[in-house]
């Protein structure tokens, strides 16, 4: 009798502290989850009445679409170079700006910025600068390279989304790196400066290696939104030219809403989903090889 | 030595402000450009304006339903972060304090289903929510919100939570405290420093969302500030002017509140990076 009171006044906890936070969980992420894997054997299309089984047919599609494997390719070429020079630039931000410096904070926030903004408004700046701006520019100083538009360019459409998302994140990893600047232990640097290693030796032996652990952070946030980008690519560029920008995350978005193929949509959502998981993790256990302990 | 030091010093500074306006550029591009005629604007962009007008703004405004979309963007943020805190505190609290097999199985689920991207969910959440009809409602994408928010937020939670001795607790409990009121009265309060951490991020993260939103409120009246600026763009791209008003007016409410608030949000976007 007690046993039992036990067990439902656990129960009724475990519902009372649980039951919203796993219901809400529920609902949005894991059923869609797994009701998604089971679309991709279906031919669901809203615009029909009913779907069949297709078995495989949807995975057979999407690895003899040549389209989508080329945006693919490219989305994989963003992300990669998205991710180093933005970590560069990070990098060096957060270096210029730890230690004795007038104005620090001030500066701090100045590169924040942009990360208060959505990708939607931050496209549309973008936007106006490369298609008015930048072309104004190219004509001021008679340069032949920027006269025209590198939104029109189906070569520098995609290096213009770089650009964007270089300057975007670079402040939001600076601020990453300088917590990490500011964590290595004083004293270990002070005794290879002592044993008389110069600045360079000293960033390249002493402070790199203890900075390991936020090049883990830095390279999984950029790579993991990187692969996500979707609204910067709809405001900046919406696939222009010929779709020569249309990036994995709105390949997936136009099959299935626009073209109504919602189980071909959702098989390339899937293995994108697994490309994205496979990457980010191979990331961090490849860098993690590098840590050591101050 | 000492004169390269300083020489040092002196090159780092014009190196680091050099860079804060190429940075902060556009910027300062947008609000010059925003007081001035489409014509005036692709003649010279860069040239002051002639005069301050606002004319563009209250084109900008109207054309937009600003105080409807900022209205419902308030709305959407402001319940569903309060949704997100209240829910994922309790649950992670429940989670460390009570040990069990299931919970820990639970708990494993959360911290995996973090690196799931919102493109694997969102046919599916579109076929399920649109058949159910519930597409179309501020409440039905709070509870998306919410539910999205969950893992992060658990997580976050669930380490600072761990390190809280649980003695204050038990003596609470012995004087007859019952367990939701000795949550709200002794444990919540602790959670202030991670609670402005998620906060912070979660705010970010819903007030500048365009794709789920986009996906799930589908007439004029519901739209957000981010549905509402790209909806704007689409309709009336031929005249810039009153574009780049639009793109001031969107920024100016998150500049205000960082403006007050910075400090505590750079320092929130770090605790929620290195946790």
């Amino acid at each position: 009798m007690n046993g039992n009171r036990k067990l439902l006044n656990k129960i009724g906890s475990f519902v009372l502290f649980m039951g919203p936070s796993l219901f809400a969980f529920t609902c949005v992420l894991l059923i869609p989850l797994v009701y998604g894997i089971y679309l991709t054997f279906t031919d669901y299309s809203p615009i029909k009445m009913s779907y069949e089984f297709v078995g495989i047919n949807n995975f057979k599609a999407v690895f003899s679409d040549k389209e989508f494997w080329q945006q693919f390719g490219k989305t994989l070429k963003y992300v990669l170079y998205s991710t180093i020079f933005c970590n560069i630039l990070a990098f060096l931000l957060a270096f210029l700006l730890t230690g004795n410096i007038k104005g620090r904070d001030f500066l701090r926030a100045g590169f924040f910025t942009p990360n208060l903004i959505g990708g939607i408004v931050l496209g549309y700046i973008w936007k106006f600068l490369f298609s008015n701006v930048v072309t104004k520019l190219g004509e001021i100083l008679d340069y032949q390279f920027l006269k025209t538009s590198f939104l029109t360019h189906p070569e520098r459409a995609i290096v213009s989304m770089i650009i964007v998302t270089v300057w975007q994140y670079a402040g939001y990893l600076m601020i990453i790196y300088i917590a990490g600047f500011v964590s290595i232990p004083q004293d270990v640097d002070e005794a290879a400066e002592i044993d008389g290693a110069t600045g360079f030796r000293r960033l390249w032996h002493i402070t790199m290696p203890l900075m390991v652990p936020s090049f883990i952070i830095c390279f999984f946030i950029i790579i993991s939104r990187g692969f996500m980008t979707y609204d910067l690519n709809l405001a900046l560029t919406n696939g222009q030219p010929y779709g020569s920008t249309r990036l994995a995350a709105m390949h997936i978005y136009q099959k299935a809403f626009q073209a109504n193929e919602y189980g071909i949509g959702q098989a390339e959502a899937i293995i994108f989903f697994v490309t994205v998981a496979i990457v980010a993790v191979t990331q961090v256990l490849l860098t993690k090889r590098f840590e050591v302990e101050a | 030595m000492k004169e390269r030091k300083g020489k040092l010093k002196y090159i780092r500074y014009v190196l680091i402000y050099l860079m804060l306006i190429i940075f902060i550029m556009p910027f300062y591009l947008m609000v010059i450009n925003s007081f001035k005629t489409t014509q005036q604007f692709v003649t010279n962009p860069f040239a002051l304006p002639e005069k301050i007008g606002f004319g563009n703004y209250v084109n900008a405004f109207n054309k937009m339903n600003f105080l409807q979309a900022i209205g419902n963007s308030v709305v959407i943020t402001v319940i569903s972060i309060i949704l997100i805190l209240l829910t994922s505190s309790m649950a992670a609290y429940f989670l460390v304090r009570h040990p069990w097999k299931i919970n820990k199985v639970i708990f494993a689920i959360l911290v995996a289903s973090m690196i799931v991207p919102f493109q694997a969910i969102m046919i599916p959440l579109v076929s399920i929510y649109g058949s159910l009809n519930l597409m179309n409602s501020k409440w039905v994408l709070i509870f998306m919100y919410m539910g999205f928010g969950q893992a992060f937020a658990i997580f976050i939670f669930h380490g600072f939570i761990k390190n809280i001795p649980g003695e204050m607790e038990e003596s609470a409990l012995i004087d007859g405290c019952n367990k939701i009121r000795l949550f709200f009265r002794i444990v919540f309060p602790l959670l202030k420093p991670v609670l402005v951490t998620v906060l912070i991020l979660d705010v970010l993260w819903i007030w500048n969302d365009y794709l789920l939103p986009s996906l799930i409120l589908l007439s004029p009246a519901e739209r957000t500030l981010p549905l509402s600026t790209y909806n704007f763009f689409n309709t009336y791209s031929v005249d810039y002017a009153p574009l780049m008003a639009g793109i001031v007016l969107t920024i100016i409410p998150i500049l205000v509140v960082y403006l007050f608030s910075q400090k505590y949000i750079i320092e929130g976007v770090v605790q929620g990076a290195i946790k």
